[in-house]
């Protein structure tokens, strides 16, 4: 709690400026919780509190549409990271315990670990695309997509929101890196 | 860049993966029956064929699941990819179903 405390209270980074029509721009602190479970276990249960974990694997699923109150990164086959505000880590965790009373599974809050960003504008695939080495064409990235991946040397969860509005998400230490990376590629 | 089909994700780059060495190498089941021979065989003991091997492989930046694939060490081609804990396909067929990538 102390360490989440201080990582709010301390922001990693300011805004950089560009002048692009692209818009890279730190996202305010969101709750993340980084979920893990045998979809065995899941046992057809489809929404725990709210949020849809029947996506595909690399998939986001929001019950309404932009809200991003409960969010669900499908990254693995048993791997989800639940995104919600962040003052409500804490009744989210345990809504989700409750839920889940004696089955296996992993729920840990990792908000103070990512720093997200968020990338807008015509041509912001483009941008994403000057580090990360994915295939982020409409076909085989469409909006609704999601995953881990590389932005140069750094690792990131990638979303797409929009066709040209991505959400790059980061851990602490890489945050300066990656927005740095990305600035620099709105301005080639 | 050579594209990697994972299980899970489908064809990525191949710098998300993380090669793990051959596959299919069982532990033996009770160490202490082992001799010494053959335990350093299984400890440090590879195939290392001029051809295709079964090899493991991490999607670390990626699903971030291990999964096996048979790999051509001559030309680099992935012949096929598969599940942990599945057996090892036949090459000739894993050809027709999945063509190289490389």
């Amino acid at each position: 709690m102390l360490e989440r405390n201080l990582a709010r209270r301390a922001p990693t980074v300011s805004p950089l400026v560009s002048e692009a029509s692209v818009t890279v721009r730190p996202l305010d602190p969101q709750g993340r919780l980084a979920f893990r479970i045998k979809p065995a276990a899941l046992a057809g249960r489809g929404t725990i509190d709210g949020f849809d974990l029947t996506g595909a694997i690399n998939s986001r699923t929001s019950p309404e549409a932009d809200s991003g109150m409960r969010t669900a990164l499908r990254l693995g086959p048993d791997e989800w990271m639940l995104i919600t505000a962040a003052d409500e880590v804490d009744e989210r965790c345990e809504a989700i315990s409750a839920a889940l009373t004696g089955v296996p599974h992993s729920l840990v809050d990792v908000s103070h670990r990512d720093v997200g960003f968020s990338v807008e504008g015509p041509g912001a695939d483009v941008v994403v695309n000057a580090g990360c080495p994915i295939d982020l064409a409409a076909k085989a990235f469409p909006a609704g997509s999601a995953t881990r991946t590389i932005l140069g040397k750094a690792e990131i969860v990638l979303a797409r929101l929009a066709a040209d509005r991505f959400t790059v998400t980061t851990w602490r230490t890489f945050a300066p890196y990656v927005q740095g990376f990305l600035v620099e590629a709105t301005r080639s | 860049m050579l594209l990697i089909d994972c299980p899970y994700c489908g064809k990525r780059p191949e710098v998300e993966f993380h090669c793990g060495g051959e596959a299919h190498i069982a532990r033996p089941e009770t160490p202490t029956a082992v001799g010494d021979a053959d335990w350093g065989s299984f400890l440090y003991y590879r195939t290392n064929p001029k051809g295709v091997q079964a090899e493991r492989w991490l999607h670390g930046h990626g699903c971030g699941r291990w999964f096996n694939a048979l790999r051509d060490t001559v030309s680099d081609a992935f012949v096929a990819t598969y599940e942990m804990g599945k057996p090892r396909p036949d090459r000739d067929a894993a050809t027709a179903s999945t063509p190289s990538n490389a």
